[in-house]
């Protein structure tokens, strides 16, 4: 009845997934109600302001008479929302290149991923300042308080994942990020396409819906 | 052949695990054991503390228009006792038995991840000791446990005391979350060889899915606590009606969440007495696999019936009848579990241990705890009952009759195994008696004056509503209730002075942590068991003829286990510490939260590099 | 001590088990319900509303109380039964029964569904406001007291609702600060009220008297003492009291050489000089402030504080729990936090001659 692997480091996983990839599986199925109650209160919110900025209409002030125009412009977004999507599969690229033991393909690869990240945070920085100027602040209105939350949330996480990778870089620079070691990079990832996949949710549901 | 699988030393007799000493070791431990003992002292003391409050608002409810206590002071002990008992004595009491228990009952080393449980455990302290510090500032929080919109706002709800509260919930969020990933990868991936889902002990699968109700319903409440700091600190519009702000969107939320936190406060016990039972009976637990499946349909059912606490907001019929019906339907799952129990017992040869007196406690008083909560799940009887004593009455015969009588079962049934000697059974039937008595007393009366018409939260009631006589023989309930805690401490004290040792299994147990000794040493199990059915200690028991050799303590050298570390307790203050930086911003500005941040930045980066071998 | 009636021709010498029931029936008596003891009862129901919910509670109420019976029953029969000493040989080892599982899942699914059809019924029912002749009434929640409106007659008053008996009544609600929860035990079972919405609640009485009823949402520091009075009139009398409200709408009499305006309600006989104390109560009435907040005419409402038309036949004051005497009044005008901590209504200094003018000229507004 005793067993052979009494005594072993690390005992085998019963699912025969790891237990950190278990655990980031895990964490991201939480995550999804994080989301969903953010993206819910946006749609519960949606339509009922009394005063704009409006996300794609204009509108007047009525009080000073000023006029506000639409928040949205979409071709940024889209851009930055394509960019988000390719950092996507440059990190499975990456993490095909940690696997095969290929440095100069995971540098490559990690890299790209990293600025497309850096790429997206810019783009939502710059948009959020834009706004601002345009008259959408985080207390203007149901709109500026849900929009902001919404895709602030978002930006903290891809923030995090960026720092994350970039962690991870230092580590495959120094050559650390061994064949044997891209499970670390394994869940990085995992957590990486999960934050483009909330943001493939929000994109459209925030920016296109009308 | 039982020997074997009790321990045999390691071969190499390199390094000999002893028992670390000194406060250092338990600052830094990452044993689940003594991290379960931890979780196990500071929900005791902090259930102390919400009995003690509790015992405040009784003594000011014991006449009527008394003013023992301000209405500003009773709205805060009121708050705090409802916010204590939940989150810092129900649920951490259960993951006292989370961390002791799961890893030796599917025949594991340690969690998945020891260093994080530590850190849960440092987070839940800290959170609550946070929380509990606003009195210091005479700002506990003060708009109930449920914390509605739009009284919660900053306009009318103007001190620091919602924001301790706000705060204060979010960092507890953190542990719990922290640590419903860890149980959730240890039980699935732990388990000792032949531990298949289906042979686990019926408290696994109850903390199982209580882990899967946490990872679900507590993200919810994380996002309605982000909505309230926006909104108080940063002047947000998530509930401001002016604004077209929906004060429902909290009550929403909340009981999202809020619903299957009720099953995440029972579940447990539930699963504390699926073991106590079998044992006490001689029996195997009837009826597994329903006992299984009625677990999970609970669950299930819990996140589609959040609305019932909201009838009275007139949702419309067609919101009611779902929810109502819902409702209803979870009582059915909940019948099979108390039927299986009866089950377990009928034909047994019960043996009237304390532990089981206080499981049968537990099954009286929870039945009629379900029962009352079948009569407000039919709407139209609970505009009523809602906010009236009638439902307080109700969810303290759930959450004390059930919860605390069952975490007091495992108490007895477990405290041999975890302090090496046995609790008094003397005191400890007195201690079931008058505890019995003093909880009928204090909660069966509010049955009473709930339907005879007494609110909820109220600081006073007039004389001449028929109020009093019941609310006298509350308070006298309430007062032995707490003398029955003192006749549980003083167990401890006369058990502790007479040091009976316990064997390694006293009470003819079914489930792995019997096979070892009492305590366990830190490594658990010198050899990993196989496990071939749901009693694997009767199997053994039975093949060796009646009775098993006390199984030996052994060297355990050679057996990998993880170092100490320091990184989670920094960690968690790091995590705390950023709380409190929202509440200091308008003060301090960005320079708190600069520190914590970079404190807890500091720690997650030499926690990830710091060697585990 | 008399014996009671039921406890005659019991024998003591009977054995203990046998009072058993009649001792839980004298645990009962206390209770049982009774208007006078628990006059703010929900198992009193003195209108239909009522009544509806009262059918669906005792419907489960019954089958509770099966259902308890039968299960802690069978709990004290197997603890009774299959009680075991440590040297009993081991017991049939059952792993269950799926004959047992069925029916356990069965015979309480079909108890619910005896609960879930008339439950169902009735939330149809709740949700059906009446029409035709009706007495429409608009409740507006305030920290921590409650405005009644009358919009067909333009007339407000606070704290006291009257209705009259057996007129189907309509209640929309609302509140200007917080959330409410209005609830009439006798009548009408509770409704929240919300800031941004509006909700409904029907009733019609069956009963004259004077039912208290108290707020059941927590709305801040004092939450319980938000309480209301339901006064239920034959309807001559309803009138009567509309017939006050109406009153003191009218536009005022010019009294006598003094050149202060005395309301019709404080006036007297023409040719008559008006009391000296009502004609100061009223200088300090505006004078203190209180008309900042309060208005004496029931239809132009202030809205901040309650609406005061008619406060001198009003029966309780400071929502609906501290009886309207001389006494009283004068202590809730002079020191409202220490009668009510926390209350909007700030202390004003006024002296205790000037509360006695205070009262007297409030008085005469009945």
């Amino acid at each position: 009845m005793a067993h052979a692997d009494a005594h072993a480091i690390h005992p085998e996983p019963v699912t025969g997934i790891d237990n950190r990839k278990l655990a980031i599986w895990t964490f991201i199925g939480s995550e999804c109600l994080f989301f969903a109650s953010l993206i819910g209160t946006y749609l519960v919110y949606r339509g009922r302001d009394t005063k704009g900025p409006f996300p794609h209409a204009e509108w007047t002030d009525p009080a000073t008479g000023k006029l506000f125009e639409p928040i949205f412009e979409i071709p940024l977004v889209t851009f930055g929302t394509a960019v988000l999507l390719f950092s996507s599969f440059f990190v499975v690229l990456a993490l095909s290149g940690a696997q095969e033991g290929n440095r100069r393909k995971l540098l490559t690869w990690l890299g790209l991923t990293i600025t497309c990240g850096l790429f997206f945070v810019g783009m939502q920085v710059y948009e959020f300042t834009h706004f601002v100027h345009k008259g959408l602040t985080l207390q203007q209105n149901l709109f500026g308080t849900t929009f902001y939350t919404l895709t602030g949330f978002h930006g903290t996480h891809v923030t995090l994942g960026v720092i994350w990778l970039g962690a991870l870089m230092v580590e495959a620079v120094r050559g650390k990020l061994t064949a044997e070691r891209a499970l670390n990079l394994e869940i990085a990832a995992l957590y990486w396409h999960f934050v483009d996949v909330v943001w493939i949710v929000i994109f459209p549901v925030v920016y296109l819906m009308k | 052949m039982a020997t074997s699988v009790l321990g045999q030393a390691g071969t190499a007799a390199a390094t000999a695990h002893h028992e670390q000493t000194g406060l250092w070791s338990w600052l830094t431990t990452v044993d689940h054991k003594r991290i379960g003992v931890m979780y196990g002292a500071s929900a005791f003391l902090f259930f102390l503390i919400g009995g003690l409050e509790a015992l405040l608002i009784r003594w000011q409810l014991a006449k009527p228009d008394n003013n023992f206590l301000s209405p500003e002071a009773y709205n805060q002990l009121f708050t705090m006792h409802g916010t204590t008992m939940i989150f810092l004595g129900v649920m951490p009491m259960s993951a006292m038995f989370f961390n002791y228990m799961i890893p030796l009952h599917i025949g594991a080393r340690d969690v998945a991840f020891p260093r994080l449980n530590a850190f849960s455990l440092w987070v839940f302290l800290l959170g609550g000791i946070f929380l509990n510090a606003s009195f210091l500032l005479g700002a506990a929080p003060d708009g109930g446990w449920f914390g509605y919109a739009n009284l919660s706002s900053k306009q009318y709800s103007p001190g620091l005391n919602m924001d301790f509260w706000a705060m204060g919930l979010q960092i507890l969020g953190i542990a719990s979350l922290a640590a419903g990933v860890n149980f959730f990868v240890t039980i699935l991936n732990m388990r000792a060889p032949g531990m298949k889902l289906m042979r686990m002990p019926m408290f696994v699968w109850a903390s199982f899915i209580t882990q899967l109700l946490i990872l679900l319903s507590f993200p919810v409440i994380t996002v309605a606590l982000i909505f309230l700091m926006f909104d108080r600190l940063f002047g947000t519009n998530f509930f401001t009606p002016a604004t077209g702000g929906d004060p429902m969107l909290w009550q929403h939320l909340f009981w999202i969440f809020g619903h299957p936190e009720v099953y995440i406060l029972i579940l447990p016990s539930f699963g504390i007495i699926s073991e106590i039972m079998p044992v006490f009976s001689r029996k195997p637990l009837f009826g597994y696999s329903a006992m299984v499946f009625a677990t999970a349909f609970i669950a299930f059912l819990g996140f589609g019936v959040w609305s019932h606490h909201m009838f009275s907001t007139g949702m419309g019929p067609f919101a009611d009848t779902f929810f109502s019906l819902a409702t209803m339907l979870i009582a059915i799952p909940t019948g099979v579990k108390i039927f299986n129990w009866l089950g377990t017992a009928w034909g047994g040869s019960i043996q009237m241990k304390t532990p089981m007196y206080f499981a049968l406690g537990f099954l009286a008083m929870f039945t009629m705890g379900g029962i009352s909560g079948v009569m407000h799940s039919a709407a139209p009887a609970d505009l009523q009952q809602t906010d009236s004593y009638f439902v307080v009455a109700h969810f303290h015969y759930v959450l004390f009759g059930g919860a605390i009588f069952a975490l007091t079962a495992g108490a007895y049934y477990w405290w041999p195994k975890m302090f090496g000697h046995m609790l008094d059974e003397g005191i400890g039937k007195l201690h079931f008696w008058l505890m019995f008595i003093a909880f009928n007393l204090t909660f069966f009366p509010m049955h009473i004056v709930g339907l005879h018409g007494m609110p909820r939260r109220v600081y006073t009631y007039p004389a001449g509503l028929g109020f009093e006589v019941w609310n006298q023989i509350e308070t006298v309930g309430a007062l032995l209730l707490g003398l029955s805690q003192l006749v549980f401490m003083w167990n401890w004290w006369v058990s502790a002075r007479k040091a009976t040792p316990a064997p390694a299994d006293p009470w003819g147990g079914a489930t792995l942590e019997w096979a070892i000794p009492s305590p366990p040493q830190v490594f658990n199990f010198g050899e990993v068991p196989t496990v071939a059915s749901r009693e694997p200690l009767w199997d053994w028991r039975r093949a060796a003829g009646g009775k098993l050799p006390e199984p030996p303590r052994v060297s355990g050298a050679g057996i990998h286990l993880p170092p100490n570390s320091f990184w989670p307790l920094l960690a968690a203050f790091g995590v705390t510490f950023i709380f409190i930086s929202f509440m200091l911003m308008a003060r301090f500005g960005p320079w708190p939260m600069i520190a914590s941040a970079s404190l807890l930045f500091l720690s997650i980066f030499n926690w990830a590099f710091e060697p585990t071998h | 001590m008399p014996v009671l009636p039921f406890a005659r021709g019991v024998s003591l010498r009977s054995p203990w088990w046998r009072r058993l029931p009649l001792l839980a029936l004298l645990l009962l008596v206390p209770a049982v319900a009774a208007a006078q003891t628990y006059p703010q009862s929900t198992l009193i129901p003195k209108g239909d509303f009522a009544d509806l919910v009262d059918g669906v509670f005792w419907t489960t109420m019954w089958w509770g109380l099966l259902v308890f019976v039968l299960v802690e029953g069978a709990l004290l029969f197997v603890i009774f039964r299959y009680r075991g000493r440590p040297d009993d040989p081991e017991p049939e080892q059952v792993h269950g029964n799926t004959m047992a599982e069925i029916l356990w899942t069965a015979i309480p699914a079909v108890i619910l569904a005896m609960i879930a059809v008339p439950t169902v019924r009735a939330i149809f029912k709740t949700y059906e406001q009446p029409t035709g002749d009706i007495l429409k009434v608009e409740v507006v929640g305030h920290q921590w007291w409650w405005e009644f409106r009358y919009p067909e007659l333009g007339l407000t008053t606070a704290n006291e609702l009257h209705v009259p008996r057996g007129k189907a009544v309509s209640l929309k609600m609302t509140t200007t600060d917080v959330l409410h929860s209005w609830w009439s035990p006798q009548f009408a079972a509770k409704r929240d009220v919300f800031p941004n919405r509006s909700t409904t609640l029907w009733f019609s009485a069956r009963e004259t008297g004077n039912w208290s009823g108290q707020c059941a949402e927590f709305c801040g520091i004092q939450h319980g003492r938000m309480g209301f009075r339901v006064i239920v009139d034959e309807p001559a009398e309803y009138d009567r009291f509309i017939g006050t409200l109406r009153a003191s709408a009218a536009p005022p009499v010019r009294a006598d050489s003094t050149g202060l305006q005395v309301t019709k309600l404080g006036a007297q006989a023409p040719g008559v000089a008006p009391d000296p104390l009502l004609a100061e109560g009223e200088k300090l009435f505006t004078n203190k402030g209180c008309i900042g907040c309060h208005s004496l005419n029931a239809a132009k409402p202030v809205g901040i504080g309650p609406n005061l038309a008619g406060i001198g036949s009003r029966t309780y004051l400071a929502a609906g729990w501290l009886e309207n005497t001389d006494a009283n009044l004068a202590r809730w005008i002079r020191e409202p936090q220490a009668v009510k901590e926390g209350v909007l209504m700030p202390n004003l200094g006024v002296t205790e001659p000037e509360a006695k003018a205070l009262v007297a000229y409030l008085r005469s507004h009945k």
